[in-house]
């Protein structure tokens, strides 16, 4: 995380309350550098000032496209009968995706229909998350805001499509705007705020769910081991040993973000199988 | 200089800025795009057709071998039950011709044992008649020579011959007839010890 900019530390949205103290121990030596948000804004590698502008976040992106189909290639040119053990993790990933989200939200029949479209949303999102934790990478595909307004508009396009296909065009606003089984006066109420969850909400908060927690994890892991680096290498005495602790942390924090990253791919693709069944069930 | 009133001013000014991390950006958007719509063709076109058509075909080798194992199982317990039957049927005929073989030996044994008793009747029967016609040979014989020998005999002891045949054959008959009244008697009670 080696940027030129330490210096405009208070003008970042990170600055809080609570930094001036952390600054007040490295002023002194000027070793310690906190993560900013200018972290997920690297400079222009290709391209610079047009718009295919390309920097270290795309560049950890199409790598990390590049051994999702890698690997997925390679499973389904030697897709075997009797599958080996190479094959059974990739199968074991998409039997996740097929047998807990799409049957178990949408059913037998539709389940099977959004299959590809679902698993293959869970292996982007889940790819583009690890590389969080994979070293030199070191951040998440989806931490800055592009891939996630593009996986959430195709889960958008993709559940407005599906209910205007299973309901017709006005069935499906009726459905989703006026929901029956409601008192007419409530309508005035609720067919407000149905078009804001439908129309706005639901693909806004994918989208800042899926951002929020990584850029969140990137920023914890970043502190606990800027810290260690600092707390070893440029305090003095026993200021050392406060290292350990963050250095434990830090470990502690990665896992976190394992564990994060799986299961914010498993929530984006439930949310679209759950999305899907809403539009496609009248009733909901 | 960093009072929170101050932070928070910072963070509207950062907001105004390039970085906000809630605006996208057009490069960031477009190699989203490009990255998305890249995995997606390659998902949607190789790898997830393969897998399903892999998965669906296991699914269907498993059902079928399942199958076909019943199958299987069924006709063995069929053959199983067949075999059972034939066995019981065998024991039950072995067990009736044994039984037909012992009531016919039983019937032979007793038709011969009845020809054995007649036979033997029979042969009794011959044999008391022969007996009979033998004995009563004799005692015709015995009638004519006995009658020759004691007259010869009488007269030899005597010394002479009796001149009135008369009186001779009266003497001869009473000789006769007390032999044959004698005779009769052992007959009868040698006849009555063989019954």
């Amino acid at each position: 995380m080696e940027r030129p900019r330490s210096d405009d530390l208070r003008e970042t949205p990170l600055f809080t309350p609570a930094s001036p103290m952390l600054l007040a121990a490295s002023e002194g030596e000027g070793g310690f550098h906190a993560p900013t948000v200018a972290d997920f804004f690297p400079p222009a590698i290709f391209f610079e000032g047009t718009v295919f502008e390309f920097n270290r976040v795309m560049l950890i992106r199409v790598i990390a496209a590049v051994v999702l189909l890698t690997v997925f290639v390679i499973a389904a040119r030697r897709a075997k009968l009797v599958p080996g053990r190479f094959q059974n993790v990739v199968e074991m990933i998409l039997d996740f995706v097929r047998n807990a989200i799409a049957i178990e939200v949408l059913g037998e029949k539709n389940g099977r229909k959004y299959f590809f479209l679902l698993a293959t949303i869970f292996c982007t999102v889940l790819v583009m998350n690890i590389t969080s934790v994979v070293p030199f990478l070191n951040l998440a595909g989806t931490s800055v805001i592009g891939l996630p307004i593009v996986l959430a508009a195709w889960t958008y396009v993709m559940y407005l499509g599906a209910g205007v296909k299973a309901q017709g065009f006005g069935g499906f606003l009726k459905s989703s705007l006026f929901p029956p089984g409601v008192p007419k006066v409530l309508y005035l109420l609720l067919t407000p705020i149905e078009f804001l969850q439908v129309f706005v909400l639901r693909p806004a908060t994918l989208v800042i769910r899926l951002l929020a927690n990584m850029v969140a994890g990137h920023l914890m892991l970043a502190i606990c081991f800027t810290a260690t680096s600092f707390f070893l290498f440029d305090s003095a005495g026993a200021m050392k040993l406060f290292g350990a602790g963050t250095l434990v942390a830090g470990f502690a924090f990665f896992l976190f973000e394992v564990f994060v990253a799986a299961l914010q791919a498993y929530v984006f693709a439930i949310l679209t199988a759950v999305y899907l069944n809403m539009s496609i069930e009248a009733e909901h | 200089m960093s009072s929170p009133l101050d932070s928070s001013a910072a963070v509207m000014a950062a907001e105004e800025t390039q970085q906000n991390i809630l605006l996208p950006h057009p490069p960031d958007i477009i190699w989203s795009l490009v990255i998305v719509v890249i995995i997606g063709l390659v998902f949607y076109k190789y790898a997830l057709p393969k897998f399903q058509a892999v998965l669906d075909e296991r699914t269907a080798k498993i059902e079928g071998g399942l199958a076909k194992a019943e199958q299987a199982q069924e006709e063995a317990a069929a053959a199983l039950e067949e075999y059972h039957q034939q066995l019981a049927e065998a024991r039950a005929d072995a067990a009736k011709t044994r039984e037909e073989a012992r009531a016919e030996g039983t019937a032979i044994v007793a038709e011969l044992r009845s020809k054995a008793q007649e036979e033997a009747g029979r042969i009794v029967e011959t044999a008391h008649r022969q007996i009979e016609a033998e004995r009563q040979t004799a005692a015709v014989s015995l009638r004519a020579e006995v009658g020759a020998l004691a007259t010869e005999l009488a007269s030899k002891i005597v010394g002479e011959s009796l001149e009135d045949s008369a009186r001779q054959s009266r003497v001869v008959d009473r000789f006769l007839d007390e032999l044959e009244a004698s005779q009769t008697a052992s007959a009868t009670t040698s006849a009555g010890k063989e019954g």
